[in-house]
């Protein structure tokens, strides 16, 4: 009985043996079994804990001052001082050159319809006469809040900064409006009394620039209004291009792996010792990628527009030049992958590895105003980020097709960049 | 005969993989119609040379002319159709969708395309198989796939690398009728094997292969009567009791080999004071056999090592 049982164990001890010998042999496994998952813990990390991003995100604000008041000044003094906001009040100058007006309310949409501002804060004239008020339909004059519904968090982040702002910023309205709450319940003051009180909320001191947790005591009257459009399910688009481009990445790590099919059973070889070159083959496989890449984001989208009432048929031309840009991008990523590993196992794991990295920092997964500003940067690397603000211009914004140019260089450009690099680790295919 | 008249001129040909010289100078010629066999063990360097040809391989030094046009070249490549040992086809398409593919590769188009595609299902009896996927036909249906994925361009060189490694007796039967269709209808073969009795029935001249180096070469008469001039191969068994055959052998100008001693004799008769021999010195012969050399003997006598090691 023992010895069937120490057998048995010995049995297992052989099997769990075995198993790391040949985890420690294979490379892919090996990376995708310890590498992958810190990988992503530390790119999760870093996106979500603030490592290396500058701590918790910041929402950028346009700030325009058509009251030009005291009040207003101090207001606006006290957004642009506080750190969940990156407030402007004018265009960032570029290098040596002037700085640029202050926005107006036209010029503030205007930057916000083009995707440079999730929202903007127009405090309009009077409201330094009725900055704030207590309760319901009390006189007030609102400030205007435009958005980007595309950014649904940033409109209401802004709202709720901008009342706990008002609380420290306006200590003077909000003692005066006291005062006459207190006026009206306890039957008036004496003029010595009142002029005491004025004299003592003038002398109220600037606000800190750090203060406590926000309030949302809707002291200030907000007006907000979507500027981009009225449109359903605002998101789709978004998630079609995120998501799209991150599958069709390993459908072109899959497409691109038939290379390493072929060689390992020569039918490589044998193509090759016909008249078709290694830029032909490449070229017809990396075709053969994009126009799968294209009928699967055509797919996805007519899918969108088929249940999510995605608005496709009238942004057809904008559509069809970002698939075509995205599809060739995403193609000769594929090509790259296969051209860069000796074999299917290897090309796995590194394809798992790359695809899910720039899937990540590149917004597929989640959208990259959500990360801070370092990582938003860094996700310009990766060509999801630039299919998805393609997209996101062609379906959120209703641009023209000729706004599209950068997005279309980065991909396009990028796509042969990467294709020439494909090439050149191909010449190991082409003669021993 | 000027250059551009022979299908195929080997000069010299060295390659080297690092340390190893796969190829160590080989020369040769084949004339129009010939059928090669490169006979040889696995690792001779058969199919490197092969490879060269085919111009899958770049030689350190040396020059290969396909009808006088260098290997590798577009022309050259048009008249060659390579077989390679492995089977190089798409699993997933059918024989039909295999043919038209490698056939399109070659530059083929229309009716030379669907002309070249139904002969080779054809050659290949698997006319009745055209739509089916590799992946459903049996081995040795795969190899004769195989090998027409090759020649669906009709080229006039044919390069078969081992075509029959792998298949069983009956579909290499097969594969031997498809070889000598190809050679009835005019077509230069290159047939690598280590199988001597492949070589003896489809090749007229035969380059034995050992280490990268052409050792001989000649018809299988030629070959023999080098090695063997007019002497007849005996070969001796002992009881497996013996335990100084193998010096008793050696002794006497043989060598022993799997248990059995291999003596050269001029005539028959020259085995009598053999066994005499070996009674006088106490061994227990159980079987002898008197035989004309063949490949395998002349492989054995150039290199001392049998075709399969």
């Amino acid at each position: 009985m023992i010895g069937n049982l120490t057998n048995t164990i010995e049995m297992i001890a052989a099997i769990v043996g075995n198993g790391f010998r040949a985890l420690r042999r294979d490379r892919g496994a090996l990376i995708l079994s310890f590498i992958l998952p810190i990988a992503f813990f530390s790119i999760f990390g870093t996106i979500f804990g603030g490592r290396g991003g500058g701590g918790t995100p910041r929402v950028s604000v346009l700030v325009v001052d058509q009251d030009r008041s005291t009040v207003s000044q101090r207001l606006i003094q006290s957004l642009l001082q506080e750190p969940s906001l990156d407030a402007y009040t004018h265009p960032e100058a570029k290098k040596g050159e002037p700085v640029p007006p202050d926005y107006t309310a036209a010029s503030a949409e205007a930057a916000v319809k083009h995707g440079d501002s999730p929202a903007a804060l127009i405090i309009p004239k009077g409201f330094g006469e009725h900055p704030i008020a207590f309760g319901p339909g009390a006189d007030r004059t609102p400030i205007r809040l435009l958005h980007d519904s595309s950014d649904p968090v940033a409109a209401q982040m802004v709202a709720g900064i901008l009342q706990k702002v008002v609380m420290t910023a306006l200590p003077g309205a909000m003692a005066k409006l006291g005062m006459q709450y207190f006026e009206k319940a306890s039957g008036g003051l004496t003029p010595q009394q009142r002029e005491s009180i004025a004299s003592a909320i003038s002398r109220q001191p600037t606000p800190p620039s750090q203060t406590g947790p926000p309030g949302d005591t809707q002291l200030i009257a907000l007006d907000v209004r979507d500027v981009v459009g009225e449109k359903h399910n605002s998101m789709i688009a978004f998630y079609a291009a995120g998501i799209g481009v991150m599958f069709l990445l390993f459908t072109a790590s899959a497409a691109g792996g038939s290379l390493l099919d072929e060689a390992e059973s020569g039918a490589l070889d044998r193509i090759l010792s016909s008249r078709v070159s290694m830029t032909t083959l490449l070229a017809g496989k990396m075709a053969y990628s994009a126009l799968l890449a294209s009928a699967q984001l055509t797919l996805m989208f007519l899918w969108g527009a088929a249940v999510f009432h995605l608005d496709l048929f009238t942004h057809v031309p904008g559509f069809i030049v970002m698939t075509a840009a995205t599809s060739f991008a995403v193609a000769s990523v594929g090509m790259l992958l296969a051209s860069v590993s000796h074999t299917r196992a290897q090309q796995g794991a590194i394809s798992t590895l790359i695809i899910l990295t720039m899937s990540a920092i590149g917004g597929s997964m989640f959208p990259r105003y959500f990360m801070p500003e370092t990582m938003q940067k860094v996700g310009l690397l990766t060509l999801n980020a630039w299919a998805i603000d393609g997209y996101t211009k062609v379906f959120w914004r209703d641009e023209p097709i000729l706004n599209l140019a950068p997005q279309v260089a980065v991909l396009v450009g990028g796509g042969i960049v990467l294709f020439l690099i494909a090439r050149r680790f191909a010449r190991r295919w082409e003669y021993s | 005969m000027i250059d551009n008249m022979i299908p195929l001129r080997i000069g010299s040909v060295v390659k080297r993989f690092g340390g190893l010289t796969a190829v160590s100078g080989v020369s040769l010629d084949v004339g129009e119609r010939a059928c090669l066999g490169l006979l040889g063990p696995n690792g001779a360097g058969k199919s490197t040379l092969i490879r060269s040809i085919a111009g899958r391989v770049l030689p350190d030094s040396g020059t290969i002319r396909v009808f006088g046009q260098p290997a590798g070249s577009p022309a050259a490549r048009a008249e060659l159709g390579w077989v390679p040992q492995d089977l190089a086809l798409y699993p997933l398409l059918t024989c039909r969708e295999n043919l038209e593919a490698f056939g399109r590769y070659q530059g083929l188009r229309g009716k030379a395309l669907s002309g070249g595609v139904a002969w080779c299902l054809e050659w290949a009896a698997l006319a009745d198989r055209a739509n089916d996927t590799v992946k459903t036909l049996s081995g040795g249906m795969r190899r004769r796939l195989n090998m027409a994925a090759g020649l669906v361009h009709r080229p006039r060189i044919v390069l078969l690398d081992e075509p029959t490694v792998g298949v069983d007796p009956q579909s290499r039967n097969r594969i031997f009728e498809m070889v000598e269709e190809l050679r009835a209808k005019g077509a230069t073969i290159i047939y690598t094997t280590h199988y001597m009795e492949e070589a003896e029935r489809l090749c007229d001249t035969i380059a034995i292969v050992d280490h990268g180096h052409v050792i001989a070469q000649g018809t299988k008469e030629d070959l023999v009567a080098q090695a063997f001039g007019g002497r007849s191969d005996v070969l001796m068994r002992f009881a497996s009791t013996v335990q100084n055959a193998a010096a008793w052998a050696v002794e006497r100008g043989g060598t022993l080999e799997d248990g059995a001693a291999h003596f050269a004799v001029e005539k028959p008769t020259d085995i009598g004071p053999l066994l005499d021999a070996a009674i006088r010195d106490g061994l227990e012969v159980i079987d002898v056999v008197l035989r004309r050399p063949n490949l395998e003997s002349v492989f054995l006598q150039l290199t001392g090592r049998d075709l399969r090691q």
